[in-house]
Formats: C-alpha cells, structure tokens, sequence
C-alpha cells in the first residue's frame, strides 16, 4: 500500500488498474493528499490544535460510518478523547441531506431532520466545533449566520472557523472518493 | 479579539435555483486585500482570485485553500482523456441541487449549458431536482451523483456498472466520482460561510 491517503482508505494496491486510473489525475491525487496534510500536519497549528481536528475527523468518520475512516482518525487520538468522540458520535447519525430552502416554491422541499447539539462533556470549544459537523454534514443548507455564532461565542475565532470549515468539508470529499473507487474495485 | 459576525441585509434572497450570475457575502471577514502576503497569494493560486471575498475569507487557511484549488482545478479542468468537462459539471451541478446549494448549482449549470449546449436538459435539473429524466447517459451520472451525496451513502458496483453501460471507461467513472465528490466540499464550504444574491 502506497503512502497515499485515499488509496489506503480505497485499498488500491501499488500497480492494479485502479492505481493507474488515479494517476491519470496526478495532481488531484497529489493535492487531496497535500489537503489532507495541511489539515494534519499544519505549519500553524494557532488556530486549531491537531487534537481537535483528528477529533472533529473522527466524529465526521463515523456519523459516515466508514470503517476504514474511522480506523485512520481514530488512530490519531489517545483513548479517552476517541473513546468519547464516538460516544458523541452514537446518536448522531441521520439520513441526509435534510434541511430548508428560503421561503418559496423550494419550500415544498424542505425536509426536516434533527438539530443534533453534543454535550458538555467534551468541552465547549470542541462540543460547538462537533455540532457545527454534524450540520454541515447533515444538513448545509441549514447553515446561517448563527451558526457562525455559536462558534465564536464558544471561542472559535475566524481564522479556525475557516479551518474547520474545510477539514470537515474535505472529509466529505475524502470519504466520497474512497467510497466511490472501493466500488469500482468491488465491480472489476 | 473577539471576531464579528455578519448578517448580511437588504438584499433579495434568491429562492429558486437558477444559471443567472449571482454573488456571494460572507459571514465572516475576509482578508483584506492589501494584507494578503506571499503565502496567501500562494494559497489563492490564481492572482485574480484576491479579487473574490469568498477566496480571500478561504485564505485565511492558505496552504488548505491552495491544495483544494489545485485539487478542484485538475478534476474539473484537465480534459485529458475520461469523462467530458460537460459531464463533470453535472456530476457538480447534481450534487449542488441534492445539497440544496443554489450559488454552486448556478455555476456549475452555466458551465454545463456552455460545454453541453443542453441548456433545456440543465435547466430542468434545477427546476425539477435529480429526478429529472434526462436521458439514459445523464441520469446514470446524476444516480452516481446523489447515491455519493446522500446520507447514509448508496453508492455502490450498480452505480458502476449503470454508467459503464452507458459508454464510460474506468478513467471516466473515476472522473464522475471525484466531480460529485468534490462538489461535496464544495458546496459546505460555499453555504456555510456565506450566503448568495442576485447580481446587479
């Protein structure tokens, strides 16, 4: 298995046909590999310790409930925070994307879902930065200014509302991708 | 310092999906423009882009910004060989009409108007929603598009093997999973920092 991310998470082995199909697109595998590295490996970790991304990855992991993914995340942290992460995680889960539209004829629509908050036991930095997850992977369409709020009431400032922001957005992409080519070695 | 968040007011609040050109106010500040260092102008790829809140708000995780733009630009712009540039901005323009993002379903529509010249078909997949009939070859790639975007995710060696029926090669399949895949951090990024408004 290569040092890449997505191939460790897909199971593409050095050499097979997927392997080649991926490097036709070298640089979307080099760069979704250099996103992954700038979210993990950051040259400033000011705006978001490493912790709180692997622990925020992890959640978004597991509210996917890909195995693969959670094994990766879940590796980056100690015991206790993993082991608590996925407790939050367990009544989390939801069928999506759900959401409303503004007011008019996208109205008929809307499609309600839960408005999952994690409890305090994680803090309330990280349990702010865990709720705001489970929107964007649930229901984005949802997303409003209060949202944003809630982060900056709970001490997140601007630049790490940006950085969480793309580490659970890529996660999404991530994750799509490896299922997506697991399926198409599923189908060779 | 506590940092401020804006609500943007005064502005119609589009409520359809739609191609028509719209802009987008962020909810958070931006850079500004003449304190963009080296290493922003790095992150933001393209020097043009300094001109777009939504870039420079991105900027402010520059080496994250400049993996996903070269991530984005080789899915969607490197035409060599797989699937059509008209094809990926389906895939794009599916997942934005499931997510509910209508500022990315209205680029990625002109985009698969310009390159597709089925602007009728397009248009119907904003009006109607992924369930519009849109013949066989575009309906497998809007199925593989929500199957990738719905949660819990359905994808599986079916969807595979619908768009394999229709022509595709593995080059092709991958490019239609990346462009879905993509336009899942696309779209969360877009709706979730910002909101749109008609231009003009």
């Amino acid at each position: 298995m290569s040092g890449d991310v997505i191939d460790r998470l897909a199971g593409i082995a050095p050499g097979t046909a997927l392997d080649a199909v991926r490097r036709q697109r070298t640089e979307a595998r080099e760069q979704a590999q250099a996103s992954f590295d700038a979210l993990f490996a950051p040259l400033d970790v000011a705006a978001m310790a490493v912790a709180e991304r692997a622990a925020v990855a992890l959640f978004v992991a597991r509210l996917h409930g890909d195995g693969p993914a959670e094994a990766l995340y879940g590796g980056m942290l100690d015991a206790a925070l993993r082991d608590a992460v996925m407790a939050e995680a367990g009544g989390a889960a939801a069928e999506g994307p759900y959401g409303h539209y503004p007011a008019g004829p996208l109205s008929a629509e809307d499609r309600a879902g839960p408005e999952w908050r994690a409890g305090p036991e994680l803090g309330a930095r990280l349990a702010a930065a865990l709720t705001h997850a489970h929107m964007l992977v649930f229901h984005p369409r949802d997303a409003a200014p209060r949202h944003m709020q809630a982060l900056v009431d709970a001490g997140w400032a601007a630049d790490g509302i940006v950085t969480l922001s793309q580490l659970v957005a890529f996660l999404t992409f991530q994750i799509r991708v490896a299922v997506g080519l697991r399926a198409m070695i599923a189908s060779a | 310092m506590t940092d401020t968040v804006h609500t943007p007011e005064g502005h119609d609040i589009p409520a359809v999906f739609t191609r028509a050109m719209l802009d987008w106010l962020p909810w958070l500040a931006p850079l500004a423009e003449d304190a963009l260092t080296p290493r922003h102008m790095a992150g933001l790829v393209d020097a043009s882009r300094a001109r777009s809140a939504y870039f420079r708000l991105l900027a402010r995780d520059p080496e994250v910004l400049g993996a996903r733009t070269r991530t984005d630009k080789d899915i969607f712009y490197n035409t060599k060989a797989g699937l059509p540039r008209a094809e990926r901005e389906l895939a794009a323009t599916a997942t934005s009409r499931l997510n509910g993002c209508i500022y990315c379903a209205s680029v990625h529509a002109r985009h698969a108007t310009t390159y597709s010249r089925r602007g009728e078909d397009v248009q119907r997949l904003l009006d109607e929603g992924v369930a519009a009939d849109l013949g066989e070859r575009w309906n497998a790639i809007v199925a593989a598009a929500v199957a990738l975007t719905e949660m819990p995710m359905t994808f599986g060696p079916a969807h595979v093997a619908r768009l394999r029926a229709t022509g595709m090669d593995d080059l092709s399949i991958a490019d239609a999973i990346q462009a879905a895949a993509f336009f899942n951090w696309a779209n969360r990024l877009m709706l979730s920092l910002g909101e749109p408004m008609p231009q003009g």
